[in-house]
């Protein structure tokens, strides 16, 4: 479904992303682990068209994205929920509901409450504080805002960086059960995460980045089983 | 001193019907440095343009014969035809001086030289274009000057309603569509994250362009407005006005569009104020004092931002 080939990306003069490739099918959920600084956020950052690559090509259902604006990638059934959340803080909540459905301007109207009715169901605490701006939630309720937004999208691949960051470890699990029963709906998912434990705990495959490159590719269970990537990424000595 | 009480009710609605135009022109200011952090030097001389553009229809409409002329659709469409012109300049402004220098990630420094050289370019095409000698707004034929009225001893004209509520209509109109409209929560969403709002799914470079050309319609609708009361333009108008307009958006708290309306709504009325009181020669120092304040005791201004760096915990 999505498709890295051979991606390198450059902050000015610094090569950020090294040859990076990778590969989503429709319907799983993949995981890409690292340190900070390895180039998750990049490698995000570079699919979306926010940052553009120097080298390699990237492809959705088949055709090239790299290259195209922001704003045509997403339209092509991309969602972002970011790092630090970033909602928008001036706005209500049901504002940034609906920034999410902007990709969907001209969908009828009764299709778009449709959806925010299911999101209100997935996350009954947003409803509540609709007329709220989205700065003064908490940061839990701020990560469920952004999954929220992206989901009013309708997109096929969601891409999650870093969604267990600042939360505390009861929220985290909630977190995961979300992308989980997000993705039983038939989203495909790539989620970047430092907390390797919980990220293979739910992917079906991971990809280990390190310096910008991909330094290790498997199912979950043989990257959960592995020496090296106990070491790195799951705190054991 | 009793002669200064007589006229100060006077002065007051004069000085507030003012200051809604300062707070049209303010408008301008706020919205792009909303959205881009600069400010656009040349705004000033979008004002002045559009009271050319306001002119030339009146000019137009005279020296063509036309009969019956009445203000119910004059005024309409000298505002149209302001507008309309001054919006399309500025989104030129923004595609040719401005938009090369930020998107190559030149400093905030560089848009700004670009405006004040935009600004003395446009007040220089002007000037050629149409003489360096000033133009007449012929108002008495539209509003004769027995069209007035008095309330509690005040004496107001005709004239005088038309600006302050064409102002007022007008920032309420645009408060509705930055609030309420899907376009309006893309400006805002521009303004407040802009790669996010991309992400979003808008597209940053329309969104700039549209903002641009609001504020810039609004500065030219204003344009009209002055002409008619003061009924005398030249291309230099738009310097005073603009660094007018400019103090308005400071004190207001620039970015902040309410705070703009608020601040131009002060603004006039110090002004109004300061001439009855003192020497009309102090008008300009009233409103650059006012500016200096502000930077100096709270340069975020009376409804400057209320959501700093907390909001992104």
């Amino acid at each position: 479904m999505l498709s890295l080939a051979g991606v390198v990306t450059h902050y000015g003069p610094v090569e950020v992303l090294k040859q990076v490739s990778l590969e989503i099918r429709e319907g799983e959920i993949v995981c890409l682990l690292g340190g900070n600084a390895s180039g998750k956020s990049t490698t995000m950052k570079s699919i979306l068209g926010v940052v553009r690559p120097t080298a390699g090509s990237i492809a959705f259902d088949g055709e090239r994205i790299d290259g195209l604006p922001t704003e045509a990638v997403v339209r092509r059934g991309i969602a972002l929920v970011p790092e630090a959340r970033r909602i928008f803080g001036r706005m209500t909540v049901r504002e940034n509901l609906s920034m999410g459905a902007f990709v969907r301007r001209g969908a009828p109207a009764a299709e778009i409450a449709g959806d925010l009715d299911r999101v209100h169901a997935l996350f009954p605490r947003l409803e509540e504080r609709a007329d709220q701006l989205g700065g003064t939630l908490s940061g839990g309720e701020q990560q469920m805002l952004a999954i929220a937004r992206a989901l009013m999208a309708r997109p096929r691949l969601i891409l999650m960086d870093e969604p267990s960051m600042g939360l505390a470890p009861a929220l985290v699990d909630q977190v995961f059960d979300i992308i989980q029963a997000i993705n039983r709906q038939g989203t495909t998912i790539l989620v970047v995460e430092q907390n390797a434990a919980v990220a293979l705990s739910i992917a079906a495959r991971g990809y280990v980045l390190q310096n910008g490159r991909i330094v290790a590719h498997d199912t979950a269970a043989a990257l959960l089983g592995a020496d090296h990537i106990r070491r790195a990424y799951l705190g054991e000595a | 001193m009793p002669d200064v009480l007589q006229i100060l009710p006077q002065q007051v609605v004069f000085g507030l019907a003012l200051g809604t135009v300062y707070g049209l022109i303010a408008v301008g200011y706020t919205l792009v440095y909303g959205i881009l952090f600069m400010i656009n030097f040349a705004h000033g001389e979008i004002f002045m343009i559009g009271a050319y553009l306001g002119w030339g229809v009146l000019t137009l409409l005279l020296t063509a014969g036309v009969d019956g002329l009445h203000p119910a659709w004059v005024v309409p469409l000298m505002l149209a035809n302001a507008m309309l012109g001054a919006g399309l300049i500025g989104v030129g402004l923004e595609r040719f001086a401005y938009r090369p220098l930020y998107t190559r990630g030149a400093t905030r420094l560089g848009p700004l030289i670009s405006a004040i050289g935009a600004s003395i370019f446009l007040q220089n095409a002007v000037m050629l274009t149409q003489g360096a000698r000033m133009k007449v707004y012929i108002t008495g034929l539209l509003f004769p000057r027995t069209w007035r009225f008095q309330i509690l001893g005040v004496n107001i004209s005709a004239l005088l309603v038309v600006m302050a509520v064409v102002a007022v209509l007008m920032m309420l109109g645009l408060q509705l569509l930055i609030q309420r409209t899907t376009l309006g929560r893309s400006i805002r969403a521009v303004a407040e994250d802009r790669e996010m709002a991309a992400i979003m799914g808008v597209s940053v470079r329309r969104v700039i362009a549209v903002t641009f050309f609001l504020g810039s319609a609004l500065g030219g609708a204003a344009g009209v407005l002055v002409g008619l009361y003061y009924t005398q333009i030249d291309f230099f108008m738009g310097y005073s006005a603009g660094l007018k307009a400019f103090t308005a958006a400071v004190l207001g708290g620039i970015g902040n569009i309410r705070g703009a309306m608020l601040g131009g709504l002060v603004l006039g009325l110090a002004e109004s104020l300061a001439v009855t009181f003192m020497n009309p020669a102090y008008r300009d120092v009233v409103a650059f004092a006012i500016l200096i304040l502000t930077l100096v005791v709270k340069p975020s201004g009376l409804l400057g931002e209320s959501l700093p760096e907390s909001e992104k915990v």
